[in-house]
């Protein structure tokens, strides 16, 4: 699959350096405060999900017991188990959105794409998600992919981003301290 | 004019920069309370103020301050709320965004007032964007001597870092807030003990909202008791809120406490009446999990008087007319809306959201949302209102948090105001709309 050719695990020095920052804001002893921060590095460093070795590599980065790192990576939602495509999109579906059209949106993407909420296109390039309330329902309907919101969603304006998310290389999962 | 506390120069888009934050009068709160005030001293214009915790519940903010066990040996920790995820609610991000220096002023006066030495910003996951925005201004506070060792030479010293989130709604509540920064699920504690007593890593720990504490700034400028005129009666200062569904003008207003709904909802100054011209047939006031009111209830008491942004006057004639003003995420819905469409997409955010570790939560979510899946698709019998609603109640009160009765309370709510439209879905066999 495309994503991985993107796959930076074990860190290079340079996100080393930047786990090392991160650990370095919890007192000593409590550096497991620091799972979060890094399994969004190293889910971004990883090609947008995070594989059991992934998360074992983690572990011993932070010292720490590898089913800790499992039990919080099944309870947060943004963390992706199993691969995804090159571009996620996630589209919210909760109240607000859903009163101003994010059905439509769904199922327009579905339609486009080919495939169901939770899928990704054979090609390795798109994984269509739902998500709950991304705080912008002023702005509703709204679609996050990696660290952008596109807000006031149409089918029409969807398409356009579309287009732009197809020649896109780089993966949409993107280290968030970088 | 409306007075602006909390969003003056928010349209300024260099607000974000240190060196204009602090040219248009920045970090005077850091400097005044730090060289001539003492932690007790802030910590009295805080309750002199009567600021109440803006995430939602309201807790009157110095009370909060006033519980922390000091002098037990311990480090202590505040904590900044910034998890915003109750539907409808987008002001703490609109906040940040834009003028996230702020907040860091607003976080030292209030570490100094706490004597904490730490201090983490909890931002929600997806806000990536935020946290890069934060991480950059409190690079900038470090440079400019605003955080670190010794601040402005008055002996104190403050760290401030970010700690993002991942995609959970029950983090929002503090306890399972502080299991998240120790790196575990997000599980909520039992309470007793507080987090005032024992928080973070067992210190003592006061948790506050974005927008609480980027209220404190203008108290210390300003003194707490000018920020006890400002509003009605216990509802003091002024509130953002965040309007959004079908509405001519979404987006993040502040007002001043007590401005009527009525003026709220139809002036052009703020969300400038309903969409397309249609009629307002309902409002969810602060955020999805309080209870949902009818036009009439939302714009008037059952009294007949006119409903105003407040506490107390959105709290009139509790849960059986009346709502809460929450964390002022306020949804308006126009005559096109089915309820119970609308019902049942919350409740399956709230099974979605349920942390599971208590029965009632965990199973009666999902029960909630099959019953209200099929009464919106023309499954539903008439006593599955009862039954839903039976579920509700026993789901209400028997949580460790209150994301259980935030589930419960929409659907009691719909029920209540709405009884004939759950019963019209059920006779025709499909939904209405």
């Amino acid at each position: 699959m495309e994503t991985d050719q993107h796959k930076q695990i074990p860190f290079n020095d340079e996100t080393l350096a930047m786990v090392n920052r991160i650990i370095g804001r919890y007192p000593e002893g409590r550096q497991k405060s620091a799972l979060i921060p890094l399994l969004h590095i190293a889910q971004a460093e990883a090609g947008g999900w995070l594989s059991p070795e992934t998360m074992d590599y983690v572990a011993s980065l932070l010292k720490i017991k590898p089913i800790e790192v499992y039990e919080v990576a099944t309870f947060y939602t943004m963390f992706n188990l199993k691969p995804v495509g090159n571009c996620t999109i996630e589209v919210c579906r909760t109240g607000p959105c859903w009163l101003n059209g994010a059905e439509e949106i769904v199922s327009h993407l579905e339609k486009k794409l080919h495939i169901r909420v939770g899928e990704t296109t054979s090609d390795g390039k798109f994984t269509l998600k739902t998500v709950e309330c991304l705080a912008a329902c002023g702005n509703a309907p709204v679609i996050q992919v990696g660290t952008a919101y596109h807000e006031n969603m149409t089918t029409e304006s969807v398409d356009l981003l579309l287009d732009e998310w197809r020649e896109e290389t780089s993966p949409s999962y993107q280290n968030p301290y970088k | 004019m409306s007075l602006r506390i909390l969003t003056e120069n928010i349209d300024i888009p260099e607000l974000t920069s240190f060196e204009v934050y602090r040219k248009l009068g920045g970090y005077r709160s850091v400097e005044k309370s730090l060289k001539t005030m003492s932690p007790s001293g802030v910590m009295e214009e805080v309750k002199k103020s009567t600021l109440r915790g803006r995430g939602g519940a309201g807790f009157p903010t110095g009370m909060k301050w006033s519980f922390l066990a000091r002098g037990i040996g311990k480090p202590h920790y505040l904590i900044c709320n910034a998890d915003e995820s109750e539907p409808g609610t987008f002001k703490d991000r609109y906040l940040m965004e834009r003028n996230p220096h702020l907040l860091i002023d607003g976080m030292i006066t209030s570490a100094f007032a706490l004597e904490a030495n730490t201090a983490y910003i909890y931002v929600r996951g997806e806000l990536f964007r935020v946290l890069r925005i934060l991480e950059k201004a409190i690079g900038e506070a470090y440079a400019n001597g605003f955080l670190g060792k010794n601040i402005l030479g008055s002996g104190y010293s403050l760290d401030i870092f970010c700690h993002p989130g991942a995609g959970a709604y029950i983090c929002g509540e503090e306890t399972a807030l502080i299991e998240s920064v120790e790196g575990k699920r997000g599980n909520p504690r039992i309470k007793p003990p507080f987090p005032a007593i024992a928080g973070l890593w067992d210190c003592p720990t006061v948790v506050n909202n974005v927008e609480t504490l980027a209220s404190v700034p203008w108290i210390i400028n300003n003194g707490g008791e000018e920020y006890a005129k400002i509003g009605v009666w216990k509802s003091t200062g002024t509130k953002l809120m965040s309007a959004c569904g079908h509405i001519s003008k979404p987006g993040v207003y502040e007002v001043k406490m007590g401005l009527p709904v009525e003026e709220f909802i139809y002036s052009e100054e703020y969300c400038g009446g309903i969409r397309k011209g249609n009629k307002l047939k309902a409002v969810i006031a602060g955020g999805s999990s309080v209870p949902i009111l009818p036009a009439d209830l939302i714009l008037k008491t059952a009294a007949g008087e006119p409903r105003l942004i407040t506490y107390e006057s959105l709290s009139e004639g509790g849960f059986e007319t009346g709502t809460m003003l929450g964390s002022g995420g306020f949804i308006v819905m126009d005559n096109t809306t089915c309820i119970v469409k609308n019902l049942w997409n919350f409740t399956r955010f709230y099974r979605h959201e349920s942390c599971g570790q208590c029965s009632p939560c965990r199973e009666g979510t999902g029960w909630m949302e099959k019953v209200l899946y099929g009464i919106e698709n023309g499954e539903g019998k008439m006593p599955d209102i009862d039954l839903l609603e039976d579920v509700a109640k026993n789901i209400e009160g028997h949580t460790i948090c209150p994301l259980g009765d935030a589930a419960a309370w929409p659907v009691r709510s719909a029920i209540r105001h709405f009884r004939s439209e759950f019963e019209e879905h059920v006779k025709l066999k499909k939904c209405p709309f």
